[in-house]
C-alpha cells in the first residue's frame, strides 16, 4: 500500500490542533504558535510534494484512497484531480500566513484561536479531496463550527450578529443539499463521485437536484441575492478569519459548482445557464456599484469578493475550457489577492483601530513600504496584466465571448467598475493630505507583516507572468469534464428529438 | 414448557427491589448503601439483558410477553442510561438532601415498569407496565417535597398523565371491543379490513403514547414538569420513559396495527412535523435551561417519530439509533447541569452560563460539543442520528417531511447557537466549583467522547441495530 498522502494532509492539522490543545508546554502562548506554524508549513511542503508527484497528463483522479466506513453504504474516499489540487495547495499556503498574522491581531485566547484555524484547515482540505458526497458534506458543514467561533469570539463589535448570520445562512443552504445527496443515494445506489460520473444521474431528477446543490453553493459563493452574510462576516471577523473566508471558504462553493453541479448534473447545468449568467451579471455590476459607496475598507473588499466570485460562476457555466480554467485560475488568484488585501487592511486596523476610509489618507508619506505592497495588490485586484488577476479575468471573458456576446460585454463593464472602486480606495487611503493626526504616528510594516505580504506579492506576480504551471495542471481534467458534459448534453438532445 | 429464563431479568429486578426495600427499612442510615446496591443491581441486570440479545423472537405467558432483539436492545439502553443517571446525580441528591432510600427503589420500580412495557405483546400487560413506571414517576417528580415547584410538577404530571392513561385505556377497550382480543398478534389478524372502531381505538392509543413521549400537541406538561422536578429526576424523565414509550410506539404501529398503516402514517407525520417545528420555535424564548431542554426534547421526539412514519424496518432502525444518540446527548447535557454548582446551590438559568469558557474551559468545550451535536452539525453524533432518519424518510419519497425536518433543524440551531454564544462570546459572570465526583466526570467524559468520536466508526451502532427486525 502506498503512503496515504491525502489523508495525511487532512489529518495533520487536526493532530497539530490536539497537540496545541492538550500539550503541556502550550500554556506558553508562543510555543502554541510555533507548533501550529511548524505543522502548517509541513503540510504546505507536503502539498507541494503532492503537486510534484501529480501527473498533469492524466485527467482522472489520482492518489485515490478508499476505506470502509459505513459497511456497504458509504466509504471514506479521497482523491484529487487537476481541478482540486490547486485548491489544496492554496489552503496549505494560506494557513501558515494566517498563523503568522495572529501575532499582532489576536489579543486573547490565542491557543483556542490556533486550534480553530488548524481544525479549519482539516475541514477545507477535506472538502477539496473528498470523493464521496456524504464525506464532502461532512467536511463542508463541519467547517461551520470553527468559523462560527472565530467570528464570534475574536470578532468586532457586531460579531454575534455576524456569526449567527453566517452560520444560519450557510446551514439553511446546506440542508437542502443533504436532501439531494440522500436522494442521489436512493436513485443511483451510491454516493461515490467516481461511480456517479460513470453512471450518470437520471435526467428527470437532475433539475431538482441541481437546484438543491445550487442553494448551498449559491449561499457559500456568495451569489446575489444571498450574499448579504458575507459583508457582515468579513467585517466582523478578525483578520485571519476574513482571510480564511475570502481565500478559501468561498472557493469551496466554486469548486462545488465545477465538481458537482457541472460534473453530476450536466443536463440541468445546461438548462440553468441563463439563471447563472443573470445572477452573475447582477453580482458583478451591483456589488461593484455597492463597493464604490462603501465607507468601510473591509466591507469594500467584501463586496469586491462578491463581484469577483460573480466572474467565477459566470466562467464556470460558459462550459468552455477557457471559461472553466479561467474560473479556477481566478479563484486561486482571488484567494491570494483578497487574502492579501485583508491582510493589508488588518495592518492599518491594528494600528488605528478603525476601518473607516475617511480616517485615513496620506499613508504613503509615513508608510512607504506599505504603500508599495498595497499598490501591488490593488493592481492585482483590478486585473492588471502581469498579475494573476488579469489571467483569470481574461480567460473568463474569453470563454464568455465565445458563448454569449451580450453577457461578456456587460461583464467587461464590471472590470472597469472593479478598477474604479479599488483605485479610489487606494487613492483615499494612501494618497492625499494627512487629515487625521493619528496617521502621522504610524509605523511602517514590521517583519511578520512583511513576510506575509511579500510571499503573497511574489506568488501573485509570478503566476501573473507565468501562469502555465497552474493552467497545465488543470487543463487535462477540465478538458475531460467538458467532454463528458458535451457528450451528456448531446445524448439528451438526441433523445428529445 | 414456559421458558422462564427469558423473563429472568424482570424477576431478578423485582426480587432486588424487595430486598433493597427490606434493607432500607430495617437498617438505619442505609441510603448510600441502597443507592450503591441499586447501581450494582442495574449493572447485573444489564449483563443479563445483553445476554438475551440475538436470540430469536420468543414469546412467553401465552404470547403476551415478547422477547426479541428490539426488546433486548431497548432494555439494555434503558438500564445503561439508568446506571449513568444514578452515578451522575448522587452529588446532586446529597446536596439537596433528598437522598432517601425510596429514591433508588422508585427508580428501579420505574425501570421494571419500562421493561414490562418494552416486552409487552398484550394490551393488559402493556398497561400494567405503563402504570408501574408512571406511578413511580409521579412520586419522583415531587420528590423534593419542600420545594413548591417540585410538588406542583408532581401533581401536574399526575393529573395530566392520568388523563392520558384514561384515553389510552379507552383506546384499548375500543380495540378490544372491535377485534375481540387483547393480544397484539390476534388484533393484527382480525383488523385486516378497516373498521372504524379499531381506528378510533388506534387514535386514542396514539394520543396516549404521544403524551408519554411529550410529542406535540400533547406536550404541555413537559416544560413545567421538567423545570419543577429535581434535576436528577428531570434527567430521568428526559431519558428513560422516552425509550420505553418509543418501543411501545413501534410495537403498536408495527404489530397490531400494521394493516392500518395508511391510517396511522398521516397521524405520525403530523405529530412529527408539529413536534419538530414547535420544539424549535418554542425553545427560542426560554431562559431556564431545564425548560429549554424540555422543548428541545419535544423537537427530538419529532425526529424519532419521523423514522417511524416511514413505515419500514430501516425507519424503525433509524429511530432506534436516534433515540440512542439522543440519550447520550441528554446524559451529557445534564452532567453539565450537575456541574453548575456553587456551595450546594445548582444554577439552571441560561444567564448563569455567561462567559463560562473563561473559567471553565473543559466544561464549556463539552457543552460546545453537546450543543452542536444536539443541533445536528457534522461530524458529531447528533448529525448521524438525523442523517439516518432522513435516509429512511427519503427512501420512502416523503420529501415534504424531510425538507420540513431539515429546515426545522436550522430553526433549532438558532437556540443552540444562542447558548454557545452565551458561553463563549459573553462576559464571565459566575464561577462554579470545580471538584466533581468521579461518577459525574465519568458520565460527562464517556458521553461527550461518544459524541465526538462516533464518526470514526459509525458502523458499530449500525451493526447492532441492524439486527433489530420488527417487520
Amino acid at each position: 500500500m502506498t503512503f496515504p498522502i491525502l489523508s495525511s494532509l487532512i489529518l495533520l492539522p487536526t493532530i497539530g490542533a490536539l497537540f496545541v490543545l492538550f500539550g503541556r508546554s502550550t500554556s506558553n502562548y508562543n510555543s502554541a504558535k510555533y507548533i501550529a506554524l511548524f505543522i502548517s508549513v509541513g503540510n504546505f511542503i507536503l502539498s507541494l510534494y503532492l503537486w510534484y508527484l501529480f501527473d498533469k497528463d492524466t485527467s482522472g483522479f489520482q492518489f485515490v484512497e478508499e476505506r470502509k466506513w459505513l459497511e456497504g453504504f458509504i466509504n471514506y474516499k479521497v482523491g484529487i484531480d487537476g481541478i482540486s489540487i490547486l485548491f489544496v495547495i492554496l489552503t496549505t499556503f494560506i494557513i501558515p500566513l494566517c498563523i503568522i498574522s495572529v501575532n499582532s491581531t489576536i489579543k486573547h485566547r490565542l491557543k483556542d484561536f490556533i486550534v480553530a484555524i488548524l481544525l479549519m484547515e482539516t475541514m477545507m482540505i477535506g472538502v477539496f479531496c473528498s470523493l464521496d458526497l456524504v464525506i464532502f458534506y461532512l467536511f463542508f458543514e463541519a467547517g461551520l463550527i470553527p468559523m462560527f467561533l472565530i467570528i464570534g469570539i475574536w470578532g468586532g463589535e457586531r460579531r454575534v450578529y455576524s456569526a449567527f448570520k453566517f452560520f444560519l445562512y450557510t446551514l439553511l443552504g446546506s440542508v437542502l443539499m443533504l436532501v439531494a445527496i440522500i436522494s442521489i443515494y436512493w436513485i443511483t445506489g451510491t454516493t461515490d463521485v467516481i461511480k456517479l460520473y460513470e453512471l450518470g444521474i437520471d435526467v428527470n431528477y437532475q433539475n431538482l437536484l441541481w437546484l438543491a446543490f445550487f442553494s448551498s453553493f449559491a449561499v457559500k459563493t456568495p451569489m446575489w441575492p444571498v450574499h448579504t452574510w458575507l459583508p457582515d462576516a468579513h467585517v466582523e471577523a478578525p483578520t485571519a478569519g476574513s482571510v480564511l473566508l475570502a481565500a478559501i471558504l468561498l472557493k469551496m462553493a466554486g469548486y462545488g459548482f465545477i465538481r458537482f453541479s457541472v460534473g453530476l448534473f450536466p443536463v440541468a447545468s445546461e438548462y440553468f445557464v441563463p439563471l447563472i449568467f443573470i445572477l452573475s451579471l447582477i453580482a458583478i455590476i451591483y456589488s461593484s456599484l455597492v463597493a464604490l459607496m462603501q465607507e468601510d475598507m473591509k466591507k469594500l473588499i467584501a463586496y469586491s469578493s462578491v463581484a469577483h466570485m460573480g466572474f467565477v460562476t459566470m466562467g464556470i457555466f460558459t462550459m468552455t475550457p477557457q471559461g472553466i480554467e479561467g474560473s479556477i485560475f481566478q479563484m486561486i488568484s482571488h484567494g491570494i489577492i483578497s487574502a492579501a488585501l485583508f491582510f493589508t487592511v488588518g495592518v492599518v486596523y491594528e494600528r488605528m483601530h478603525t476601518r473607516e476610509i475617511k480616517n485615513y489618507g496620506g499613508l504613503v508619506s509615513v508608510m512607504p513600504r506599505y504603500a508599495i505592497v498595497f499598490m501591488i495588490f490593488t493592481l492585482g485586484s483590478l486585473g492588471l496584466p502581469g498579475t494573476t488577476g488579469f489571467v483569470g479575468e481574461f480567460l473568463i471573458l474569453l470563454g464568455t465571448f465565445e458563448v454569449n456576446f451580450t453577457v461578456a460585454t456587460v461583464a467587461s463593464l464590471g472590470v472597469i467598475l472593479g478598477a474604479a472602486y479599488i483605485l479610489w480606495l487606494y487613492r483615499r487611503v494612501v494618497f492625499g493630505e494627512i487629515t487625521n493626526p493619528d496617521v502621522k504616528k504610524l509605523n511602517d510594516l514590521n517583519n511578520p507583516e512583511m513576510i506575509i505580504l511579500s510571499f503573497l506579492a511574489v506568488v501573485s506576480i509570478l503566476f501573473g507572468f507565468y501562469p502555465d504551471p497552474l493552467l497545465s495542471t488543470t487543463s487535462a481534467s477540465v478538458g475531460d469534464l467538458i467532454d463528458a458534459f458535451n457528450y451528456n448534453v448531446k445524448i439528451f438532445a438526441a433523445s428529445n428529438l | 414448557m414456559m421458558n422462564l429464563d427469558l423473563i429472568f431479568p424482570e424477576i431478578f429486578l423485582s426480587l432486588s427491589i424487595m430486598t433493597l426495600l427490606m434493607i432500607g427499612v430495617f437498617k438505619k442510615k442505609s441510603e448510600n448503601l441502597v443507592y450503591n446496591l441499586s447501581i450494582i443491581t442495574l449493572a447485573i441486570l444489564f449483563a443479563m439483558v445483553v445476554n438475551l440479545f440475538t436470540i430469536n423472537e420468543q414469546f412467553i405467558f401465552n404470547y403476551s410477553y415478547k422477547i426479541d432483539n428490539l426488546s433486548s436492545f431497548m432494555k439494555a439502553l434503558t438500564i445503561i442510561s439508568g446506571i449513568f443517571v444514578m452515578i451522575s446525580s448522587s452529588t446532586y441528591l446529597k446536596s439537596l438532601n433528598i437522598l432517601k432510600i425510596e429514591y433508588p427503589i422508585l427508580i428501579l420500580s420505574s425501570i421494571l415498569g419500562m421493561m414490562v412495557m418494552i416486552s409487552s405483546n398484550d394490551l393488559i400487560v402493556f398497561y400494567l407496565g405503563l402504570e408501574l413506571q408512571s406511578l413511580a414517576l409521579y412520586v419522583l417528580a415531587s420528590f423534593n417535597r419542600d420545594n413548591i415547584l417540585s410538588s406542583e410538577s408532581g401533581l401536574k404530571y399526575f393529573v395530566l398523565s392520568a388523563l392520558s392513561s384514561g384515553l389510552l385505556l379507552y383506546g384499548c377497550s375500543l380495540v378490544y371491543g372491535f377485534s375481540g382480543s387483547t393480544n397484539f398478534i390476534d388484533i393484527a389478524n382480525t383488523s385486516t379490513n378497516i373498521e372504524y372502531g379499531v381506528i378510533f381505538g388506534l387514535v386514542f392509543l396514539i394520543v396516549g403514547l404521544a403524551f408519554k413521549i411529550s410529542a406535540v400537541p400533547f406536550h404541555m406538561w413537559a416544560p413545567d414538569v421538567y423545570q419543577g422536578s429535581p434535576t436528577s429526576v428531570t434527567l430521568f424523565f428526559a431519558a428513560l420513559p422516552k425509550i420505553a414509550a418509543l418501543t411501545v410506539f413501534i410495537r403498536f404501529l408495527f404489530t397490531p396495527f400494521i394493516n392500518l398503516i395508511d391510517q396511522w402514517q398521516t397521524i405520525i407525520v403530523f405529530i412529527s412535523i408539529a413536534s419538530m417545528i414547535f420544539g424549535a420555535i418554542a425553545a427560542i424564548g426560554q431562559s431556564n435551561l431545564k425548560r429549554l431542554i424540555a422543548y428541545s426534547s419535544i423537537g427530538h421526539m419529532g425526529y424519532a417519530l419521523a423514522g417511524l412514519a416511514s413505515g419500514t424496518n430501516e425507519g424503525i432502525q433509524s429511530s432506534v439509533i436516534y433515540i440512542s444518540i439522543y440519550l447520550v446527548m441528554t446524559l451529557a447535557f445534564f452532567s453539565c447541569l450537575f456541574m453548575m454548582r456553587k456551595k450546594n446551590v445548582f444554577y439552571e438559568d441560561i444567564q448563569d452560563l455567561s462567559g463560562l469558557s473563561a473559567n471553565h474551559p473543559i466544561l464549556s468545550i463539552s457543552l460546545l460539543i453537546i450543543l452542536f451535536s444536539l443541533a445536528g452539525i457534522p461530524p458529531l453524533a447528533g448529525f448521524f442520528a438525523k442523517f439516518y432518519i432522513f435516509m429512511s424518510v427519503i427512501e420512502q419519497s416523503m420529501y415534504f417531511l424531510a425538507i420540513v425536518g431539515l429546515l426545522s433543524t436550522v430553526l433549532a440551531a438558532f437556540y443552540y447557537l444562542r447558548l454557545i454564544k452565551i458561553i463563549y462570546f459573553d462576559k464571565p459572570k459566575q464561577t462554579f466549583e470545580k471538584d466533581h465526583n468521579f461518577g459525574l466526570r465519568l458520565t460527562l467524559a464517556v458521553s461527550t467522547g461518544i459524541l465526538v468520536l462516533y464518526f470514526i466508526y459509525p458502523g458499530l451502532l449500525n451493526e447492532l441495530v441492524s439486527k433489530i427486525i420488527v417487520i
